[in-house]
């Protein structure tokens, strides 16, 4: 069966995102990269969308997902890469996003995942000394 | 009064040399004066012009001229109106130029039904119909021609005075100038992302300063740009903001509480700087380190 | 209006929903439609042969590539025979969901063309129809 591949660079996986996606490789993903987070004990996902020419509210949805499931995990996750016309149509579609972080490539992704991670790790020191 | 062509085509066929003739000579009697080569190009334009209407009638004498039969002859006076209108000639110039060959048809007619007062009156009737509305396609072709040439200006005219300028490695600025209409702002906002894409900056600043008015629409699309920006993990600052527009905008009702605005494009920047953990430091000069002291 | 070309397409699996969100984009790539406007019009393609699928149980899309006079358009309309929609004012709103988060796609698909049809009849059936022009 296909898989999108999950690289493990450093502390964090990055994903890229190249097929138009079908539900199930979609769902496979979630999988995947929710086990390999454990697994890897990494703080920080990339999800690179720079090859994505359509972003409808399934992928959008499946985006939160991943985001929501690697915070529940202890990961941050960033989206990158976003093709101008995809986040114009996003706009127009009223496709909220919220609460998930995007930079415009891999590298500015890794800057913003670090600053992502101490905020994090302030926050639950914060909240341990409670 | 008659409506069809009966007899048009073969005062044509008989006298098609005479009329060309006559015509050729009153062109040259009036009108603006002519190099040899425009005054013989006007002339072969003249010869295959008669000839295209005499075949046409000799096909169709309906009086109609949209017919297939007179396709060749519109096509004809289309392409001579294009070509005039880009030589300079006046769309009045161009229908003249059809309109004046009534003159030496009228000559002919009458030679040809000069005894028969009714006759002539009829003829006369039905050439002055047609060849009305052969002037007037001139004219609409002239037309359609002319807003061909606008249409190209205003869209280099848009792409002049829009461009995205890169005030700092990171950071890109928009000054728009003028009105914007929807689709004016749809494509420059376009050309922004686009631009925030090449040159990897993390903000950019819309300054609206050069902007008389700002609309509903207008304002939805600086907001959906933001917004874009945004997503694609841009920063996107509004500046330039005067105090008559933040009226219209608070009584249009648009939201801009989630947009950081500056009044002055020099503020944007140096917020945008500071952001991007930028600071701008006055170094003292070599010759003021060196003053001696008073 | 007239049309020029038509194509059908079922819609019966997942896969299918690619296949509809490609062919809607060589459409409108034929029609010489700007990459704006071509990622507009196959996103509404897409939430809509979604709905299709999901909550229609399946059903077919018609692209069609029309005329009105000097403009030139494409026209996408997806039927299903499945439960129908009761009420399709309130389906239309921003944020209204069945659980399935069917709202976001009609409204959205609609902000995006710039004509669009829905018509409803529950237990019969469903035919969206979506409109872009050039």
């Amino acid at each position: 069966m296909e898989r999108i591949p999950i690289l493990k660079m450093g502390d964090f996986l990055l994903v890229t995102i190249q097929v138009d996606m079908h539900d199930r490789l979609a769902m496979t993903l979630q999988d995947d990269l929710t086990a390999q987070i454990v697994k890897s004990r990494v703080h920080g996902v990339l999800i690179d969308i720079s090859a994505l020419e359509i972003v409808d509210s399934f992928i959008g949805r499946m985006l939160a997902s991943i985001a929501s499931m690697a915070r529940l995990l202890d990961a941050e996750t960033v989206v990158v890469g976003m093709q101008p016309a995809v986040a114009i149509t996003l706009v127009e579609l009223g496709l909220p996003m919220k609460g998930i972080r995007t930079a415009l490539d891999v590298e500015k992704g890794m800057m913003a995942l670090r600053g992502a991670i101490l905020e994090a790790g302030q926050e639950g020191d914060a909240s341990s000394i409670r | 009064m008659p409506t069809a062509n009966s007899k048009l085509s073969t005062v044509f066929e008989k006298r098609e040399q005479q009329i060309t003739d006559q015509w050729l000579e009153q062109q040259q009697a009036t009108g603006r004066k002519l190099t040899a080569a425009e005054r013989e190009q006007a002339n072969r334009q003249s010869r295959e012009f008669v000839r295209s209407l005499r075949s046409a009638l000799e096909r169709d004498s309906s009086g109609e001229i949209s017919g297939a039969d007179w396709a060749g002859i519109r096509d004809f006076l289309a392409d001579l109106s294009s070509r005039r209108a880009k030589d300079g000639y006046s769309p009045i110039e161009t229908a003249s130029f059809v309109l004046s060959l009534k003159q030496p048809l009228f000559m002919a007619l009458r030679g040809e039904f000069g005894s028969d007062a009714a006759a002539l009156a009829d003829e006369v009737w039905l050439a002055t119909l047609l060849l009305d509305k052969l002037g007037l396609l001139t004219t609409e072709t002239f037309q359609k021609a002319r807003e061909e040439v606008i249409q190209r200006q205003q869209k280099e005219l848009m792409e002049l005075s829009t461009p995205v300028v890169r005030l700092w490695e990171n950071i890109l600025a928009l000054p728009l100038i003028g009105t914007l209409d929807s689709a004016r702002t749809q494509v420059v906002m376009q050309n922004l992302l686009e631009a925030i894409v090449q040159t990897r900056s993390d903000y950019a600043i819309i300054d609206i300063t050069g902007v008389p008015v700002v609309d509903t629409l207008v304002a939805q699309h600086l907001l959906k740009t933001v917004a874009a920006a945004r997503l694609m993990g841009a920063d996107c600052l509004i500046s330039g903001i005067r105090p008559q527009i933040a009226q219209t905008i608070i009584h249009l009702g648009v939201d801009l509480s989630d947009v950081t605005t500056k009044a002055t494009l020099a503020d944007a920047f140096e917020l945008a700087l500071r952001r991007s953990g930028h600071k701008v430091v006055r170094q003292e000069t070599a010759a003021a380190a060196s003053a001696p002291v008073r | 209006m007239r049309v020029v070309s038509a194509e059908s397409m079922e819609i019966r699996v997942s896969d299918d929903i690619v296949r509809v969100r490609q062919a809607v984009r060589t459409k409108s790539v034929s029609l010489g439609f700007g990459l704006v406007d071509q990622t507009k019009v196959v996103t509404a393609s897409s939430e809509l042969a979604r709905n299709t699928l999901d909550h229609g149980g399946g059903g077919s899309a018609l692209l069609e590539l029309v005329e009105n006079g000097v403009r030139s358009g494409l026209r996408i309309t997806f039927e299903d025979q499945g439960p129908g929609i009761a009420d399709t004012a309130l389906a239309l709103t921003d944020g209204y969901t069945t659980g399935n988060g069917m709202g976001l796609g009609l409204s959205g698909a609609k902000r995006l063309c710039h004509e669009f049809e829905l018509w409803s009849k529950p237990g019969e059936g469903t035919r969206v129809s979506i409109l872009r022009w050039k």
